[in-house]
């Protein structure tokens, strides 16, 4: 219990710390809190158990839940610049995830050259077409109609997310494809095997990128004076505009950045998986609910929303029926708005600014 | 509603024109019937869709465009009143129901109403406690609730030995209802029967409007502070209102449940739930009128892009559809986002100028 929640009243017995309504409040949340981590645990433990689940089990849902963790923290991290800028909650995320590898896949078959050569230029080429086509979105649609209310921004991003995936369903049709692997640059992965537990190359490359760019992004916000202008509209947009900001541009470029986020998690992702059309409906979703569980205004709390999310899914997915693997992060988002609102990291870092 | 009001006149003028309609389909004077006069435009089937979501999208006006509460999960409360009616009527042995109630005429009724109560009482609990929550938590809790109810129904409700919901298959037989020894069917006697609820919807809505509960609302609407402090308790409000919202929608799914005689999980997906948004959106969420109307543009919108203007352009092919349909969308929000009806043009609500 923090310091803030106790109030100090001078009474007859001299100073009484007596607990605020709110610091109950705040306690009741935590032990909720504790509560469901503890049932979640024994819940998987014991379902883990019916099914003969030793530790090494154990250790590789974990392994997996971050792979996918890493990912959605990226897209989480789409949801969150976008959000703190604009105050639009940004559905088209989901798109700029598929679109990322789709393009890279389209430009790697039309490229000749080394493979390493071709898949260089196609991802980053990918990555900046994807980046304006983030920017071009807000500036056709979201820009036109900064005055309409969050709800009817909400819808406008829900129809540019259809019309994209629309777009995309007859540009590549309904078909899974299929990116080489980083390492091998093959269609088959490398298996890293460290004891029992079975790791893809691939995976490495996702959690390397999702740290550069963490890096890069933190770099961003921290030492640029364009980043730091963003940070100024998400904390305060008029006081923003008085120092001669260009709020507009902010959120032109804020949709920009979340566009990056999403194309690089969608590319680094598609070894590992078989990208589709729409492919951008779930891990738009997940990322969303990331976003959430992190108080979907801070950064960090991004991050650690997706990684937590990889793993209980994972965890979650390995113990019960297959089909039940996508409940749980729709479970989480209504947990999460119940039991910490403000995300699993509030009261920490620049969270609430 | 009140003698003379323009929506007394507008409500004569909905009875008219449904009869008239109903009238045309059940006699077709000389072979001419409503699809030959609209060029196979409006069909009685597209009639009783309209009818259908007429109920839902009514509820969902009072809770959007009344309560400022957005539900993302509205296709939700629709499938599990679809369900319930489906799994009692067709699957009653299994649940050990004897046969002699399950085939009397009047169990599908007895089961469509109380699970038009059921879901109002569940609806009612979540909402009693996430709406407590200020801003757009219901939007994203009601997501996540769509999405699970989604699943579960699609996993055969965790218990496939029992495969109450028949998974992505989905329930099929679904029997007609009838009054007495008077079948509701063929589809020309289900159109009154699905308006007549509809329009009874309608005043229903109408009345909540014009009573001291729509004056809440749309002070909740306005400042949820300002609301409490004239003595409105708003998170009971607004449960109330979600649970209403709910029940409606139960009601219209038991009603397609019925009239489709099939019922798959897919129609009360994520993206069904959207486009409900969106039919409230172009229709004018802030209007009960605005529910049959918009329910109508998007219907006829969808069923023309179908019909007529795919086929006109050649190397267009059907996939266009949903490009179109979500191109539309952003361009109706950013240029009209009032909607069809906006009440905003007849009467501003105090404090909203």
């Amino acid at each position: 219990m923090s310091e803030q929640g106790l109030q100090t009243t001078t009474g007859d017995r001299g100073i009484l710390l007596r607990p605020t309504r709110a610091s109950l409040q705040r306690f009741g949340r935590q032990a909720a809190l504790v509560a469901v981590i503890v049932l979640v645990g024994l819940f998987l433990v014991g379902m883990g158990h019916r099914v003969g689940y030793g530790a090494a089990d154990y250790l590789q849902l974990l392994v997996d839940g971050l792979q996918i963790g890493a990912v959605y923290a990226l897209v989480a991290l789409g949801f969150v610049v976008v959000y703190r800028v604009t105050g639009v909650i940004n559905f088209a995320q989901g798109a700029f995830v598929m679109l990322g590898p789709m393009l890279t896949i389209t430009l790697f078959g039309s490229l000749s050259g080394s493979p390493v050569f071709r898949l260089v230029v196609s991802a980053l080429g990918a990555v900046l077409f994807v980046a304006a086509v983030g920017m071009a979105i807000h500036r056709l649609t979201l820009h036109p109609a900064r005055k309409a209310s969050a709800l009817t921004r909400i819808i406008i991003t829900v129809g540019v997310y259809i019309s994209v995936q629309g777009i995309a369903l007859i540009a590549w049709g309904p078909r899974p494809y299929v990116l080489p692997a980083f390492t091998t640059l093959q269609m088959v992965d490398r298996l890293v095997e460290v004891g029992s537990i079975i790791i893809q190359a691939q995976t490495f490359w996702i959690w390397g990128v999702a740290v550069a760019m963490l890096v890069l992004l933190a770099l961003f916000f921290e030492r640029t004076v364009v980043g730091k202008a963003m940070r100024a509209c998400a904390v305060n947009r008029i006081a923003a505009q008085l120092m001669g900001i260009r709020v507009d541009r902010m959120a032109t470029l804020a949709f920009g950045l979340a566009a990056v986020l999403g194309a690089v998690a969608g590319i680094v992702l598609s070894p590992a998986t078989r990208p589709t059309y729409d492919m951008g409906l779930e891990l738009g979703l997940k990322g969303f609910v990331a976003a959430i569980m992190g108080g979907l205004v801070s950064f960090p709390g991004a991050v650690v929303g997706g990684i937590a999310l990889g793993i209980l899914e994972s965890l979650w997915g390995g113990v019960t029926l297959a089909g039940f693997k996508d409940l749980f992060a729709f479970l989480m988002l209504i947990l999460s708005l119940l039991f910490w609102p403000q995300g699993i990291l509030a009261g920490k870092g620049e969270g609430g600014s | 509603m009140r003698k003379g009001s323009p929506d007394t006149w507008a409500f004569a003028g909905a009875v008219g024109v449904v009869l008239l309609l109903g009238w045309l389909e059940l006699r077709r004077p000389g072979g001419v019937s409503i699809a030959r006069i609209s060029g196979g435009l409006l069909t009685i089937d597209l009639l009783i869709r309209a009818g259908i979501f007429t109920i839902i999208l009514v509820g969902l006006n009072l809770l959007m465009g009344y309560a400022g509460q957005v539900s993302l999960g509205q296709a939700a409360f629709y499938g599990m009143g679809a369900y319930f009616s489906a799994i009692l009527t067709v699957k009653a042995a299994v649940l050990g129901i004897s046969p002699a109630v399950a085939r009397a005429w009047w169990w599908p009724w007895f089961v469509m109403g109380g699970a038009a109560v059921l879901v109002g009482v569940f609806s009612f609990l979540i909402g009693w406690v996430i709406l407590r929550l200020r801003g757009h938590y219901l939007a994203m809790a009601t997501l996540g609730l769509g999405i699970m109810v989604y699943i579960v129904l699609r996993e055969n409700l965790g218990i496939p030995q029992l495969n109450l919901t028949g998974g992505f298959d989905g329930i099929v037989d679904i029997p007609r209802l009838h009054l007495g020894a008077f079948a509701l069917w063929p589809e020309s006697r289900y159109y009154f029967l699905v308006w007549a609820v509809a329009l009874a919807t309608i005043v229903l809505g109408l009345n909540v409007v014009h009573s001291p509960v729509g004056r809440a609302l749309r002070a909740i609407h306005g400042s949820e502070a300002a609301a409490e402090s004239v003595g409105i308790v708003v998170p009971l409000l607004k449960a109330q209102i979600f649970a209403l919202s709910a029940s409606l929608a139960s009601l219209a799914g038991s009603l397609y449940a019925h009239f489709q005689a099939a019922v798959v999980p897919d129609t009360f997906g994520f993206v069904p739930s959207l486009e409900l948004v969106v039919m409230s959106a172009i229709g004018g969420m802030a209007s009960i009128w605005g529910a049959p109307l918009g329910v109508l543009a998007v219907l006829l919108i969808q069923e023309l892009l179908r019909t007529h203007v795919l086929g006109l352009i050649p190397a267009v092919t059907a996939e266009m559809e949903p490009v179109i349909f979500g191109a539309l969308l952003v361009l109706i929000m950013m240029f009209w986002p009032g909607g069809l009806v906006s009440s905003r043009r007849r009467r501003p609500v105090w404090g909203e100028r």
